[in-house]
């Protein structure tokens, strides 16, 4: 049973496919008829024990496998989000030009004029498998290994573990997480007195290799001593130092009084020296601070008010509740329950799930994104919580059909389950518990009730999971579909319209110049080169561009020259009522540009606070650049029965100019369905200008 | 085709001088053949030029029986020519039947400005007295030159054709005519060569009546034609043979619409909401006729499925319309890939002495389409031996070696590469080979052997203890 909900649970996009078969070998309980199936098969125990394992193990890779073809089903093989085409593109060069090439790779393609210098600023890990495993671009980060590194206190786990952190370290920005719980759950364990040799060589091996092999990956570099993010991780790593000296010198003195004066100086100095070390550190500008993606972690305010760049970002918003539902669905609610059961039975691994979860969870409530990290954690305790359940449930109900059956039976029963390995908890757990009181007549009736209930809630559960896995994470962003008049399926598939005309049509060495969101795409579908992209690097560039997006057309005009901008590329819905286009991001555009120059003011922008793009908008919205590049024409088509002429489909109103005049750009391409416009921006008029003389604003880097 | 209209012009008029200097010095190698009458109809409705020419010629000399015929053209048209067949004409009226000739090009006679010759083998000498009637079909790609070079959205598309009123020819013609048919009624110039007639979509030079050898007449006709000048530069054919009963073929195509360059904005406003006034020389959506069962059928590009493409299946013939992504202008490009999978049994057969053959159409299945380079890549099973083809035209033959999935030994290639293809290309031809179906049983056995050989190795974990206590 443990096995299937998690499978079903594999596709809500996490990292949980690779963490969850750790786990399985922990649950413990089996559908009581495949276990008496196996029985009858008279296997020996540990041909038994292994065929399940693997057979489930197995089973839970093809549902997981399986549950994300659903997009290549509905839709087709392609990549479907936004980020993801870098990865692509990366690949592909990495196995075309191959490793060392690729560590050097300066690439002209993005970033114009600056370039990026792409060996040193990605996490490589996934490339690198991909390369491997050659095109299977498939997200496999692991961090669970950790937790039975301290179970079994070996020193090869440790290894393990160092290696995985190296994998996800080089796959995963997100391995900031890890470095950080890591500490704390060995924090926790310290205080808790639960310190042992085990914890010790599992702890130091995992951070010293760990922390090696991360300065390996170029872009982390030496950012792991030094940056704050990191600096847990460090003062844990010496505090664990101090206290096996002190365990030592314990050991040695054998005097409690001499060892409690020793013991209150070694500490004071350590924390001491720690913390002298630290402000140095800090006030010298050794140590970084904090980046601001990690501020916002910690306090969910801290992007809007500060970075607007980060808060830009859908995946960086606040997770509501709803999600939470739709995502969790009855792990929700079972969650809590598995904690009660963790607490329960608490041991050194338990409390690294109940650290991880409850950490986990928080995050993921400050970030959507994040609930990628809880998943695992959320599945594990949820697990826990439902074995718990169904074998407390399965016992009451064996043990009254084995009274009613015979004490000789029982005898045998019992004596076989003693046999077995612990895993087969339900007899194990029998066999220590005894039999129940008998005195209750409808218990069994009860368990029957509450074990069809559960499995009914189980079922549902694994139902919901694959149709949320079809329906919403399936559909990609990159291909619209939508149900025709006669309910038929249209699909929009504007974006790679575009992208492949830019790649046939336009000069190999044409600059393309949009929002950063579509950055990657235009590079990997295009093949063009960019202004800014996703790799949201430099923050003054991508400012430049929201200034010229929310400037008038001249000024516009004059940065675009100075970036050597060819095209210009905006995402419009107003056609067929897509919400997520460029006018409606264009407050970020503005916030972001007006955060580097001042010029750009968001209230010119908003009329009473308000945003509007109707006749009461504000008069430096109509005029602005993306205004126009977004309603170009828009005026003279009718969208919708019934409507005036420019009637947006997206926001629901008759656009406020529909006469809209550009001078400096004209209209090079527009797709069947309008979602994307791209323009090209006019060489300058050869005459002596009188704007020669405002010409070129300065880009300032 | 790029050459400029002038530099033809001049080309054409020094040939005219030189004729005039010396008019007896060619004649005297034009045997004592002579054409009675010849009929010219030049169909100009597509970007495919196609000529069809009747000629009836007649022995009037006293040497012996002539075996062969030549036909000449102007060194500019040579490099457009992609095909050339000729037939004579057998029996009267209701029993007439074609015998097709061979031709090849020819050295010919020493003749003016590099006229180009072809010579048709007659199959019986045309002894004195006879006279024989002689079909000729030739066709022409790339020789519509746009004009304007560039035009916008709004404008139709105008094109050149240039040739001669009269028939190049070594020999000497009695009587002749020259009709031209135009894509429509719209017709912005042509030159006069009295008699010109031009009713409708015709245009009718003629009748001459006795045209001494290599005469020349200067035509041009400007012209509107919006039909779609869709050209494949390069076709990538792929045909793949699994004995296992089925045939797989990729085509990767790289399409251009060759006729006036786009200049200016593109606007979706006028091309949605005025389609009979905006872009009419633009297309957007081309038909290939596949082999009738076709199944797996996939149209796809670089950065995935392209999504408006409709297959129509009948008995005889399968039909695929594809859209390219966006609406092709002059000068815009579009790659993408069309691949198919066939029964085996259609294309497959074996010949008396063993040997197996693939019976396969050449050429490009987009209808109406040049293709400026086509490479068709046939793959042999694994384990073929002596490959060979037959094609109907001179073609260049190679042999390359593939990996496909299992491999070992790699597969042999037939590599067929042919420039200037139209569809009058598309027939049959043949590659033989020889097969041992023994070879089909290597890749299951190989994947047997490794699946079995992975259970007995479980089967032997389970069974040994490895552990050292007991």
């Amino acid at each position: 049973m443990g096995g299937k909900t998690e499978a079903a649970n594999g596709p809500t996009k996490s990292p949980a496919a690779a963490a969850k078969p750790d786990l399985l070998p922990a649950s413990p309980t089996l559908p009581s008829l495949l276990s008496d199936h196996l029985k009858s098969l008279k296997l020996k125990t540990k041909q038994q024990e292994l065929l399940i394992r693997v057979s489930l193990l197995g089973l839970v890779y093809v549902l997981a496998f399986v549950t994300r073809l659903f997009s290549v089903l509905r839709y087709e093989s392609m990549i479907h989000e936004f980020d993801p085409y870098f990865n692509y593109r990366t690949t592909l060069f990495l196995t075309e030009k191959g490793f060392y090439e690729f560590w050097n790779w300066f690439d002209y393609e993005s970033w114009y004029p600056l370039g990026r210098i792409v060996g040193g600023t990605l996490y490589p890990g996934l490339m690198l498998t991909a390369a491997l495993i050659y095109w299977t671009l498939r997200f496999l980060r692991f961090a669970v290994h950790i937790r039975e590194a301290v179970n079994t206190g070996s020193l090869a786990w440790a290894l393990g573990s160092a290696f995985g952190y190296f994998y996800m370290v080089s796959a995963w920005g997100g391995y900031v997480f890890i470095i950080n719980l890591l500490p704390l759950y060995v924090l926790v364990l310290l205080i808790t007195g639960r310190y042992s040799m085990r914890l010790y060589v599992a702890y130091n091996c995992m951070y010293v290799l760990g922390m090696l092999l991360a300065m390996q990956i170029r872009f982390v570099g030496f950012q792991h001593v030094q940056s704050g993010e990191h600096m847990a991780a460090m003062g844990v790593f010496f505090l664990m130092q101090v206290f096996y000296f002190l365990d030592w010198v314990k050991h040695l003195l054998n005097d409690s009084k001499l060892f409690q004066a020793f013991l209150r100086i070694t500490v004071t100095t350590a924390v001491g020296v720690g913390a002298v070390a630290l402000g140095v550190g800090t006030a010298s500008g050794y140590i970084s601070p904090w980046t601001g993606r990690f501020y916002s972690l910690l306090d969910p305010t801290y992007a809007k008010d500060h970075i607007p760049i980060i808060a830009s970002v859908s995946e960086h918003q606040p997770t509501a509740w709803s999600s939470f539902m739709f995502d969790f669905h009855i792990l929700l609610f079972l969650f809590p329950a598995g904690l009660y059961f963790c607490f329960k039975r608490l041991s050194d691994a338990t409390i690294f799930i109940v650290m991880y979860g409850l950490t986990s969870m928080y995050f993921a409530g400050v970030m959507v994104r994040l609930i990628l990290v809880a998943t695992p954690a959320v599945c594990l305790i949820s697990a826990i919580a439902v074995s718990a359940t169904v074998k407390n449930l399965t016992l009451l109900v064996r043990a009254k059909s084995k009274v009613a059956n015979s004490g000789a039976g029982k005898g045998a029963s019992s004596g076989k389950a003693s046999s077995k390995s612990k895993n087969f908890c339900t007899d194990g757990i029998f066999d220590k518990q005894g039999l129940p009181d008998q005195s209750m007549p409808f218990q069994r009736n009860g368990a029957i009730a509450l074990l069809v209930g559960a499995f009914y809630l189980l079922s549902r559960y694994a139902t919901h999971c694959t149709w949320v896995t079809s329906e919403a994470y399936s559909s990609p962003s990159i291909v619209l579909a939508a149900r025709g008049a006669h309910g038929n399926r249209v699909i929009f598939d504007d974006y790679r319209e575009a992208y492949f005309w830019l790649r046939q049509n336009t000069p190999p060495d044409a600059k393309v110049m949009s929002w950063w969101d579509y950055g990657y795409q235009i590079t990997a579908m295009g093949n063009r080169t960019v202004i800014v992209d996703n790799n949201t690097w430099n923050n003054t560039h991508i400012a430049t561009v929201g200034r010229a997006m929310s400037s008038y057309e001249d000024e516009a005009y004059d940065i675009m020259r100075s970036l050597d901008v060819d095209y210009v590329l905006v995402v419009f819905g107003g056609v067929t009522g897509y919400s997520s286009d460029d006018i409606n991001k264009f407050l970020w555009m503005v916030r972001i540009g007006g955060g580097v120059f001042p010029v750009i003011k968001e209230p010119d922008y908003l009329v009473n606070g308000e945003y509007r793009v109707d006749k009461g908008a504000a008069p430096k919205m109509l005029n602005c650049l993306m205004y126009k590049l977004s309603y170009y024409r828009f005026g003279e088509l009718t969208t919708e029965y019934g409507k005036p002429s420019g009637y947006d489909r997206a926001r629901g109103v008759e656009i406020g100019n529909k006469d809209v005049k550009l001078e400096y750009l004209e209209e090079a391409f527009t797709t069947s369905n309008w979602i994307v416009r791209i323009y090209k921006v006019k060489p300058p008029n050869n005459r002596w200008s009188t704007a020669a003389g405002h010409c070129c604003v300065q880009v300032q880097d | 085709m790029e050459a400029p209209a002038g530099l033809r012009l001049a080309l054409v008029f020094a040939v005219l001088v030189h004729f005039s200097l010396l008019p007896t010095s060619y004649s005297l190698s034009s045997q004592d053949l002579q054409i009675v009458s010849a009929e010219r109809r030049i169909d100009l409705t597509s970007h495919i030029t196609r000529v069809y020419l009747t000629l009836k010629v007649e022995n009037t000399g006293t040497s012996p029986p002539a075996s062969e015929i030549l036909l000449a053209f102007p060194p500019t048209e040579v490099d457009h020519i992609a095909l050339l067949k000729a037939a004579v004409t057998v029996g009267k009226k209701k029993k007439k039947s074609y015998l097709p000739l061979d031709v090849k090009p020819s050295e010919g006679p020493e003749a003016p400005n590099e006229t180009k010759f072809f010579t048709v083998l007659l199959l019986n000498p045309l002894s004195v007295g006879e006279s024989l009637t002689l079909e000729v079909l030739y066709v022409l790609t790339h020789s519509l030159e746009p004009f304007p070079l560039e035009i916008s959205q709004s404008e139709p598309q105008l094109v050149y054709y240039h040739d001669s009123a009269i028939l190049l020819s070594p020999y000497h013609i009695k009587q002749q005519i020259t009709v031209i048919k135009t894509p429509s009624t719209k017709v912005e110039s042509f030159s006069r060569v009295e008699p010109t007639d031009h009713t409708g979509t015709e245009l009718k030079y003629g009748p001459y009546e006795g045209r001494s050898p290599y005469s020349f007449s200067p035509i041009i006709i400007h012209f509107e034609n919006n039909n779609p000048f869709a050209v494949v530069e390069e076709l990538v054919r792929e045909v793949e043979i699994s004995h296992w009963g089925s045939l797989q073929i990729t085509e990767h195509y790289k399409l251009v619409h060759a006729g006036a360059q786009h200049k200016g904005v593109f606007s979706r406003v006028d091309y949605q909401s005025r389609p009979s006034l905006s872009g009419v020389s633009s297309f957007k959506h081309l038909i290939a006729r596949l082999p009738p069962r076709v199944h797996s059928v996939y149209y796809r590009d670089e950065i995935g499925n392209i999504s408006s493409s409709h297959l129509r299946k009948d008995s005889r013939k399968s039909e695929l319309e594809i859209e390219p992504r966006y609406p092709l202008f002059g000068g815009w490009k579009a790659t993408f890939v069309i691949g198919y999978g066939l029964p085996l049994q259609d294309f497959l057969f074996e010949s008396s002495d063993g040997r197996r053959y693939l019976n396969f159409t050449f050429g490009c299945p987009l209808a109406e389409t040049v293709v400026d380079k086509l490479t068709i890549k046939v793959v042999l099973p694994e384990g073929s031996k002596n490959p060979f083809a037959i094609v109907p035209f001179p073609v260049e033959q190679s042999l390359e070696t593939s990996y496909s999935y299992l491999d070992v030994v790699g597969r042999t290639v037939v590599v067929l590469e042919k420039k200037n293809v139209v569809p009058e290309h598309n027939s049959p031809f043949q590659v033989y080979y020889n097969f041992n179906p023994i070879c089909m049983l290597a890749e299951p056995l190989m994947l047997a052997s490794v699946f079995f050989f992975l259970f007995v190795a479980c089967v032997a974990y389970l069974h040994i203890d490895l552990s050292i206590r007991k």
